[in-house]
């Protein structure tokens, strides 16, 4: 697969990249500087070298798992659109166009003829608000990712993508390419199984039967424990857990991952301040 | 096929109610100037996010699941490659709850 995607695909352009460098250094040589610069913006891109090759597919290796147990459940996702009413053309657009599993089941199962459009809409934000604290997050890290795809990038960033984009950035910066090989395959897989859930869904069996549903929670053990840094940590994923069972427990809907994760917030500030004040 | 525009106007909703989310942190802090303790609050985000999520499923599905996060955490600690840790929790979460 290295091989293949080495000498047949990624390198066959590196000939047109080249000469489309030659061809922006002359044209920006000829054309005044700023023009120059604004008109060739897409190729100076490509020409700085912006998409490597190895960095996409270290990106497409890490989603590898996800992308078999989100599979299972884009097809149940399919399926269950379907027979909520939403036709398999209109099942495939709301996967393309919001690409986020847990906020769609949850559309889901509010709809009925005519459908609360308002009160879905609603619904899905609030599962979604996690998302904020995510991309807080994630802003810091995107340096590496060229200003005018960050919107894009935000499109793709499911749970999943920004989980393991924060784990590489534990060892190395966040290139668009690594990035890409995350998001673009998540998001065609997503798709794709939609489309084969929405048209031939109706015999398929619960993922949980095979283990599928519990990947999502093993990944996320497995990225966790690149984050520890001692007892701190400890405090931070305690008052996250606790709350977050909690909440679980006594609030409907999704808000236990937003509530758990501000009080893990609320401690690691509380910690660092009673540090600060001890002169650590 | 068709498309009820009812029906479009709920996936309209849908689609940016999710997206407004994605970008929303993403835009609010390049306006902020982090430092100091809105620092710490973004470096303790990660991890205090991905707890929050897993833990209801591990600790109120079963006790299958929970037997199976523990494996999983013992593997991840031993800095198995990710997609081992995954197949090591998959695996264990469909022995135990076929023995449970």
């Amino acid at each position: 697969m290295k091989r293949l995607m080495e000498s047949d695909g990624w390198s066959e352009s590196s000939a047109p990249r080249s000469l489309s460098a030659a061809m922006t250094v002359g044209a920006a040589a000829v054309l005044d500087h700023s023009r120059g610069r604004d008109g060739y913006a897409g190729l100076g891109m490509l020409n700085a070298g912006f998409f490597k090759a190895g960095d996409f597919r270290r990106g497409l290796v890490d989603i590898l798992p996800i992308l078999a147990a989100a599979f299972p459940i884009g097809l149940l996702w399919g399926a269950l659109a379907v027979k909520t009413g939403l036709s398999p053309l209109e099942a495939t657009l709301t996967s393309a166009s919001t690409s986020a599993g847990a906020a769609q089941f949850v559309a889901v199962n509010l709809w009925h003829d005519p459908v609360p459009w308002l009160m879905v809409t609603f619904s899905v934000f609030v599962v979604n608000l996690r998302h904020v604290m995510m991309g807080a997050s994630l802003s810091r890290h995107t340096t590496h990712i060229p200003e005018n795809m960050r919107a894009l990038a935000m499109f793709l960033m499911t749970d999943e993508v920004w989980a393991l984009s924060e784990r590489r950035v534990l060892s190395q910066p966040l290139t668009w390419s690594y990035y890409l090989g995350l998001g673009v395959p998540l998001w065609i897989n997503w798709v794709v199984a939609t489309v084969i859930g929405a048209i031939v869904g109706h015999s398929l069996s619960d993922p949980a039967i095979y283990g599928f549903d519990f990947a999502f929670a093993a990944l996320y053990i497995s990225i966790l424990t690149g984050f520890w840094r001692g007892p701190q940590t400890g405090a931070v994923l305690a008052a996250s857990a606790a709350t977050a069972v909690l909440t679980k427990l006594l609030l409907p809907g999704a808000w236990y991952i937003a509530v758990g994760g501000l009080a893990g917030v609320a401690v690691a500030i509380m910690t660092e301040t009673r540090n600060v004040m001890h002169g650590d | 096929m068709e498309i009820d525009p009812r029906t479009l106007l709920a996936i309209a909703g849908i689609a940016l109610a999710t997206y407004a989310t994605r970008v929303g942190g993403f835009v609010f802090i390049r306006f902020l100037n982090i430092k100091g303790r809105a620092k710490v609050a973004l470096d303790a985000m990660p991890p205090a996010i991905l707890m929050a999520v897993i833990t209801p499923t591990i600790l109120t599905t079963g006790v299958a699941e929970t037997l199976a996060a523990a494996i999983t955490a013992g593997a991840a600690i031993l800095r198995l490659p990710l997609i081992v840790v995954v197949v090591i929790g998959v695996g264990s979460v469909v022995v135990l709850r076929a023995l449970l």
